[in-house]
């Protein structure tokens, strides 16, 4: 175990801002929190890493624990002259070569001497996840990390975290509002808003009647554990290499979505 | 032949100069130049206190400025105002009360002029030792917290999350940004200190590569403002601190100049990978 939460509220002034949280991420696992706006993701993460004070229940954390954080909407002004290079040490030391490991890894090497703020939305997101990377965390915290990266960027980032826990063997929290690219990449789903409606693997997740209460029936079945199987895939550097001879664009049987049907909400 | 006191302002203002660099870098990354005016302009509360309880000026100005920042953020927590608001609240109403204040104690002339635009041609031997000292223990305490400091300046959560203590390093910053204050006073006076600390940071911007970097430059480039605006007043007969900051704006308007140049060429490299 590397984090538990049992009965965990935060108050925000009077109000609960989410309350009676029970949910432990292992090593291994990948554990996403879902809800709508406002539903309490972003707090229980933060009550998790004790970032911010919690008003009810208790927090457990292993002594010693790493955590490697990709937070939301993270703008890096001008004023800051900012190379990913020393983007990947913001937060402790680390030598050239683990530095240059980490950048290859999420594949933006050849980014290393660039500004951060001239990266692309895709290119910024996969340079704050190298950086948590080359901390080696037992805990890898992404806070709705797709945002401002287009769909197929969407796919290969989930893909990338699921690579890392492989290799790594981290527990990672994932906080997302979108539901059904996430879902198939988690090992245990904890829908929120406000409180746990209802947490599990995904697939009995997405039969609760709870859960689709919350986010209707549309999007129940939008989701369908996505496995999305390309004959080619997009290098971050603009390369497209092919992975199968065929040529198009083809999906497995298993697909289960349609192209007009993608929704993002 | 240059005269003693002329050397002693160099010392003063090259100390002052080199401590304030890398502060204002950080006042112009967190957006704090309003936040460190109002500090500033507590100072002149600080003066009239200290003369009054007859307690050291540079001691007394540390006290009331890394209190007036303390107030800020206890009134920030529980007063339903914009903090800019506040700011212009706090700023103005402790200058008023300094000028007040120094106005009741007429048994003292004071030369309020040389608080609010300095006196660098006054300086002792003993204030340069105290920029000097002062300025050695600001500099080493920054370079103390620098990591999590960068780190809460990019993001306060990720440092958080990540063990960084952003915020024990935020209120240490508040400190040492009250003891530069009270160090510049004498150089560049209540009302200009902060340019002292916004406008080389800012100049140095555009030559960077790192925070470091232009943290080093911003020290360098005020040294050169320093002694260009003292060589200014030296020349022109005007006076030093405002001297020394058109020096330091004059530097800034040179790096403009060839800016768009330097964006073509950050476009070109960005097209080109």
């Amino acid at each position: 175990m590397l984090v538990s939460a049992s009965g965990v509220g935060v108050r925000h002034g009077d109000a609960w801002a989410v309350g009676g949280v029970d949910l432990s991420v292992h090593r291994g696992e990948i554990v996403t929190l879902i809800g709508p706006n406002g539903s309490g993701k972003s707090t229980t993460a933060r009550a998790l890493l004790g970032i911010v004070g919690i008003d009810a229940g208790t927090v457990e954390r292993r002594p010693g624990l790493v955590v490697g954080y990709v937070p939301q909407r993270l703008f890096i002004d001008w004023t800051m002259p900012l190379s990913v290079r020393r983007l990947m040490t913001l937060t402790g030391r680390h030598d050239a070569a683990a530095i240059d490991a980490a950048l290859a890894e999420v594949g933006i090497g050849h980014l290393a001497g660039a500004e951060v703020q001239s990266l692309s939305g895709g290119e910024f997101q996969r340079a704050l996840i190298a950086r948590a990377l080359v901390r080696r965390p037992d805990l890898l915290v992404l806070d709705e990390p797709v945002q401002g990266v287009d769909f197929a960027g969407e796919i290969a980032i989930y893909d990338l975290i699921r690579d890392i826990r492989d290799r790594l063997q981290c527990g990672v929290l994932l906080i997302s509002h979108d539901l059904h690219i996430v879902m198939g990449a988690t090992d245990t789903v904890v829908c929120l808003n406000g409180h746990v409606c209802c947490s599990g693997p995904p697939q009995s997740v997405a039969l609760s009647p709870e859960y689709h209460q919350l986010f209707g029936h549309r999007a129940a079945e939008a989701f369908a554990v996505y496995r999305h199987h390309h004959d080619h895939q997009h290098l971050p550097d603009g390369r497209v290499v092919p992975i199968s001879g065929e040529a198009g664009h083809q999906h497995s049987d298993a697909c289960g979505h349609d192209h007009g049907e993608h929704r993002h909400d | 032949m240059i005269e003693d006191f002329l050397i002693r302002a160099v010392l003063a203002g090259v100390g002052t100069a080199i401590v304030a660099g890398p502060l204002g870098c950080f006042i112009i990354w967190r957006r704090m130049a309003y936040f460190g005016d109002t500090m500033a302009h507590s100072a002149l509360l600080g003066v009239a206190l200290s003369i009054l309880l007859d307690v050291d000026i540079s001691l007394g100005v540390f006290v009331i400025a890394a209190s007036g920042a303390l107030a800020l953020i206890l009134l920030q927590r529980r007063v339903k105002l914009p903090s800019d608001a506040l700011l212009g609240i706090l700023s103005h109403s402790t200058l008023a009360i300094g000028l007040v204040l120094v106005a009741f104690m007429v048994w003292l002339r004071i030369d309020l002029i040389s608080y609010l635009f300095g006196d660098i041609l006054a300086v002792t031997p003993l204030d340069i030792g105290i920029v000097f000292a002062g300025g050695a223990l600001i500099l080493g305490v920054l370079s103390q917290i620098w990591r999590p400091l960068l780190a809460g300046t990019v993001n306060e959560e990720l440092a958080a999350a990540e063990g960084a203590a952003p915020e024990r390093a935020r209120i240490v910053f508040m400190f040492l940004m009250a003891a530069v204050i009270a160090i510049a006073m004498k150089i560049v006076g209540i009302l200009l200190i902060t340019s002292l600390l916004i406008i080389p940071a800012a100049t140095a911007r555009r030559y960077a590569q790192s925070p470091e970097q232009m943290a080093v430059l911003a020290s360098g480039i005020g040294v050169v403002a320093v002694i260009g605006g003292l060589a200014g007043s030296y020349r022109f007969d005007t006076p030093s601190g405002p001297s020394i900051v058109v020096a330091a704006l004059v530097l800034f308007l040179v790096s403009l100049i060839g800016r768009g140049a330097e964006w073509r060429r950050q476009a070109a490299v960005g097209k080109g990978r």
